[in-house]
């Protein structure tokens, strides 16, 4: 228990923004940065920002998810924190997990926070902001473990930063269309497969996570 | 100290395509020391690998009793983290705290990690290594870049844990002075 505690502090004192040298802000600036660009791109029609504003939302949340893939578990692996963690019985499932836990809580609350400027910068209204938050409420985990699986199998490689982006893209396509879709049939029912999809990735992370780092070793 | 015993059969390595030793047994009790000796590239990590758990070995069997611990090139410290906060996460979880003072490390607490040079973070990463408390050490090429008084201190250290009651298994190509340590070349095991 004493040694989850420490793992957990130690992560969050990584990933959390503006804990370290503020590279984990970036995600977020990135964020709003699309939700910026996009009304100069598309051109002020308030129907069509409106119409599209929360599809938009949607893709720089899976793209703000994609920055912080490649110091996520590459360079624990690199200096040797792994093995150490091994030879102390702490296996590569229980750190994977906690540090799902600690990459979530490093984008996702944040992600909606910065959701409510975003919003109004591409001009959606109430209503769909409350289904976008419920949303990425229910798909940034599913986002968040995507991640951790990628970064977990791209870890023996050199230059992994835009190979695990590209990877995660195709698995990230079911949240976004179910989670960006109940916003045009205003349905839960999207947002119940979006949080469903999310719940089975959580939970084959650990393990697929694990093997992929013990795979890692044996290269 | 608690029991110990540390003991391989019939090990055979391969790395990619190459084996690089194979029919090699050894056994370690309680008290006992063992160098492994070769060229680099003898397969001396692998095997130092091996008896850690943390590669398997193409062939064979390795038997632990009691904890391992393992010092190889990589330190496992924070590099943008003073030493001090670094070793502190390692403390946390092993509940005992690094010997700092008896590595010369105290003066350099608040430096961090990335700052310290390669003798320095070996020394570290020395003391991390005996915070563990873990009854078999294994070390692969401890005496890296140590200047000379650091050589003498960490064979004082490894005299100790073995006087204690410890197994220490090391792998170098240079001399490691310890009484009563057995030498094993690897050449004589590679194919």
């Amino acid at each position: 228990m004493n040694a989850l505690a420490a793992l957990l502090k130690r992560d969050l004192a990584h990933f959390l923004p503006g804990t370290r040298s503020g590279g984990t802000l970036l995600p977020l600036l990135f964020f709003l940065a699309v939700a910026m660009l996009y009304p100069f791109a598309i051109g002020p029609n308030p129907t069509l920002l409106a119409a599209t504003g929360g599809g938009v939302i949607w893709v720089g949340a899976l793209l703000a998810a994609i920055l912080p893939l490649d110091r996520l578990l590459a360079a624990d692996v690199q200096q040797g924190f792994f093995d150490q963690w091994a030879l102390r019985g702490i296996s590569e499932e229980v750190v994977v997990a906690i540090r799902l836990l600690a990459h979530w809580l490093s984008f996702g609350p944040f992600l909606m926070v910065a959701a409510l400027p975003a919003s109004a910068l591409v001009g959606i209204d109430g209503e769909t902001l409350h289904t976008v938050e419920l949303g990425l409420l229910a798909g940034t985990p599913g986002l968040a473990a995507i991640g951790v699986i990628i970064a977990a199998i791209t870890v023996g490689l050199r230059g992994n930063a835009a190979l695990s982006g590209l990877l995660v893209i195709p698995l990230a396509v079911p949240i976004l269309i179910f989670g960006a879709g109940a916003l045009s049939t205003g349905g839960e029912g999207g947002l119940a497969l979006t949080a469903a999809i999310s719940l089975l990735l959580v939970a084959i992370t650990p393990f697929a996570g694990g093997a992929a780092i013990r795979a890692a070793r044996e290269s | 100290m608690e029991a110990c015993r540390l003991s391989a059969k019939d090990i055979a390595c391969r790395r990619g395509e190459r084996l690089l030793f194979a029919s090699l047994s050894l056994k370690l009790e309680s008290g006992e020391a063992l160098q492994i000796a070769g060229p680099n590239g003898m397969g001396k990590s692998s095997l130092i690998r091996i008896l850690a758990g943390l590669l398997r070995p193409f062939n064979g069997t390795v038997e632990r009793e009691g904890m391992a611990a393992l010092l190889d090139e990589k330190p496992a410290l924070d590099e943008y983290l003073p030493l001090g906060r670094a070793l502190a996460f390692w403390d946390s979880i092993d509940r005992e705290p690094a010997p700092l003072d008896r590595l010369g490390l105290a003066d350099l607490v608040d430096v961090p990690v990335r700052y310290l040079s390669t003798g320095q973070r070996k020394r570290a990463a020395i003391a991390r290594m005996i915070g563990q408390q873990a009854p078999i050490w294994l070390l692969d090429e401890p005496l890296n870049g140590l200047d000379r008084d650091a050589v003498s201190m960490t064979e004082e250290l490894v005299a100790d844990h073995c006087q204690a009651g410890g197994i220490a298994v090391i792998a170098s190509h240079q001399a490691f002075d310890l009484q009563g340590m057995r030498t094993m070349k690897l050449e004589e095991f590679a194919l």
